[in-house]
């Protein structure tokens, strides 16, 4: 196997005006590190080989390419194809990256990971890698997100991490990635840290993408053998800080344009972008800095971080990885709001029509895939990136639905308690 | 036309030399007192918009240049100590022009510099010229900018310079020599050395063993005063900075708020800490 080589970021961790490295001093030495040793693992075939083998034999890829009949019979149009990625290991896209990162940690000596997690699989999965590597594990996450995804935070104490609770700021993801950082400011020279997301300073975004990138990589093979088609005519996959939706666009995203597919990433809308209470950092944001990179925020005129809301911890993200800022203002992508009450009815339908229950932050990909699927029309064909299982979910979901589906699914108390 | 521009370069001449001036004058007055430059930090609007001046003019008192923090939610590089006192102070309503508002206060009551902590994120929203414009006219004498390595915003340096703010870059125990001559050279100010590889926060002295090495390495790469920083809170903490490790300044902050919080007297510890930095 080989990881893909892109056209971005430059030399410097930009892409366009986006990215960089705003982080203190003291992380620079090991970003430079980083930077090095990941560059020499890239075209080293022993570190190459491992990761293959690791994807196939214990993550269970290639994911499968599966055609949803009955949702494409229900939408109307073109045909729906899901990415299976709920279905490896850990049941998430995020074991991908966390096994990229975790052997790297193993090549530099390292003995000890940190990570930040929001929806808890970030957190799953480096816990998962770093047991069967053979490494400490700390997972940082907000109070919030620890009670929303209870049966994660038992998941990763099961697999011998700690989870340590982070109650600053908003106690969410973005306070969980603020104390994984400082873990590592405190640590840096025996600590590794897993960044579970495109976001954060340079090498991250670049490199998580290149773990993802075995996503689209494997759609254009298994599209071809079903279509006789390597690209489709659109790609739709959730945004939190985009890591499932770049492992699955970047592969198409630098083709000549009259080539490329429509990238359409789903951000979380919330109660709605107009609400102040959204995750959409593109359709309700501006540029600004956070976790090291330049990207598109969520922040107040005076340049503090706004708390971010979504139905699903993994969305519930102020910013956007750098590249789709990029891909956004250069029309490479388009990012679409999606609400909380959307997100929460596609989770039902997907259930109903295909037996799968999706985890929310891919359910609100599953929403605009029936718009697309009409728009497009039949003949044309759709790749969702099914980027997670719902089991994580089922709790919450009851919890808003009611036991006996009898509940009254979002009404304006319930999303207040959220909020 | 050409004359306007002469006029505006003398201008920028004329501050550049001024500003870091008295940045510089504080640190050879404390020199020549034998000791090292006591810098105390304190957060914007903490404990109270209200309370925050007369806390700020107690701490001058004793101070040799001021640093004041303008609060930012998100503050990477600080432990929990100022991460709440930022948060309270947002709270309270301090903004970007209320933290230079009073500033500007303070500057009508001394002619001891003063340089302002913040992230790069609010000097961003604000626009960074209109951000310098805002601390020129408050009288702020320099900034620190704690997650802006100096090689990744060239824009930021020439603003600052044309404007005469004298801004101090971060230097670590991590840090190379290739690091550290980046570093020191892009300081037009003082040198901040980070004591710790960590967050601020009160710590243990023996946490501060790295010190001395850290500032062998920026004296062979500057002329600049260093001035120590990072888990410093009382004399003793103090003297192995200053004393020990030949610091020309010493900054202590979560201390300061700590002692606040536990109703001490901050006058008492400010001395105590000025004599841990005599030589
Ligand atoms: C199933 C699933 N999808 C998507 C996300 C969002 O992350 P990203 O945008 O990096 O893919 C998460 C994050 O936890 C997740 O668990």
């Amino acid at each position: 196997m080989q990881l893909p080589t892109y056209p971005l970021p430059d030399a410097r961790g930009r892409y366009g005006v986006f990215g960089g490295r705003y982080v203190p001093e003291t992380l620079i030495p090991a970003l430079d590190t980083l930077r090095d040793a990941y560059a020499e693992a890239k075209t080293d075939p022993a570190f190459l080989s491992s990761f293959e083998t690791l994807l196939r034999e214990y993550v269970g890829r290639p994911s499968r390419l599966y055609l949803a009949e009955n949702l494409t019979r229900h939408a109307g149009g073109a045909r729906i194809y899901l990415k299976r990625e709920d279905m490896n290991h850990t049941g998430a896209h995020k074991i991908n990256n966390c096994l990229g990162q975790a052997l790297l940690a193993v090549r530099m000596g390292k003995k000890r990971v940190v990570a930040e997690t929001g929806a808890g699989q970030h957190g799953v999965a480096t816990a998962t890698a770093a047991a069967l590597l053979g490494l400490e594990c700390v997972v940082y996450m907000g109070r919030e997100d620890i009670r929303r995804q209870a049966l994660n935070v038992f998941r990763m104490k099961l697999l011998g991490a700690e989870v340590r609770e982070v109650t600053s700021g908003t106690a969410t993801l973005k306070d969980a990635t603020n104390e994984a950082i400082r873990d590592w400011v405190t640590n840096v020279r025996g600590t590794f840290y897993i960044l579970g997301s495109v976001v954060g300073p340079h090498p991250y975004p670049a490199m998580v993408r290149d773990f993802q990138s075995v996503i689209g990589e494997e759609t254009k093979w298994q599209l071809q053998a079903a279509e006789g088609r390597a690209v489709p005519d659109a790609i739709i996959a959730c945004v939190g800080g985009g890591s499932n939706a770049i492992g699955i666009f970047a592969p198409f995203a630098y083709l000549p344009e009259h080539q490329r597919p429509q990238l359409i990433g789903t951000e979380a809308a919330g109660q709605g972008v107009d609400t102040g209470f959204h995750a959409a950092s593109v359709a309700g944001g501006k540029v600004g800095v956070l976790h090291g990179s330049m990207m598109y925020l969520l922040h107040d005129d005076e340049g503090q971080i706004q708390a971010a809301h979504s139905i699903s911890a993994g969305l519930d993200y102020p910013g956007i990885g750098p590249e789709h800022c990029y891909y956004s203002d250069h029309n490479v992508a388009r990012y679409v709001p999606v609400t909380d009450a959307q997100a929460l009815s596609a989770l039902q339908l997907l259930a109903r029509t295909e037996g799968i229950i999706a985890a929310l932050e891919t359910a609100h990909a599953i929403h605009q895939a029936v718009i697309t699927a009409r728009e497009l029309g039949e003949g044309k064909v759709i790749v969702v990136n099914l980027s997670g299982r719902g089991d994580k979910d089922v709790a919450e979901v009851m919890r808003l639905l009611g036991p006996g589906l009898t509940g009254p699914g979002l009404t304006g108390s319930e999303l207040g308690d959220q909020a | 036309m050409t004359s306007t521009l002469n006029n505006d370069v003398a201008d920028t001449a004329r501050r550049l030399a001024e500003r870091p001036e008295r940045i510089w004058a504080a640190f050879e007055h404390a020199a020549s007192e034998g000791r090292a430059a006591f810098i105390p930090f304190m957060t914007a609007g903490y404990p109270t918009p209200e309370r925050f001046p007369a806390v700020a003019l107690q701490l001058l008192e004793h101070a040799d240049l001021l640093e004041v923090g303008l609060p930012y939610s998100d503050p990477l590089g600080d432990g929990p100590t100022i991460q709440r006192a930022s948060e309270e102070a947002i709270e309270h309503g301090t903004s970007t022009r209320a933290t230079l508002q009073a500033v500007k206060a303070l500057r009508a009551r001394t002619d001891k510099p003063i340089v302002v902590m913040t992230y790069i994120n609010p000097v961003y929203a604000t626009g960074p010229k209109e951000f310098m414009r805002l601390c020129v006219d408050a009288g702020v004498d320099g900034l620190i900018l704690p997650d802006l390595p100096p090689d990744e915003d060239l824009g930021i340096r020439f603003l600052a310079a044309e404007a005469g703010l004298a801004l101090t870059f971060l230097i670590a125990p991590t840090s190379t020599p290739e690091r550290v001559r980046v570093v020191t050279s892009a300081c037009t100010g003082f040198v901040y050395a980070v004591s710790v590889t960590g967050v601020t926060g009160a710590r243990d002295g023996g946490a501060l063993s790295e010190v001395p090495a850290l500032i062998a390495l920026a004296r062979a790469h500057t002329d600049l005063p260093v001035a120590v920083g990072f888990g410093v809170k009382d004399a003793a903490t103090a003297r192995i900075v200053a004393v020990d490790a030949g610091a020309d300044g010493v900054v202590v902050g979560s201390a300061f708020i700590n002692a606040l919080k536990a109703g001490d007297d901050l006058g008492a510890l400010a001395a105590k800490i000025v004599s841990g930095c005599r030589k």
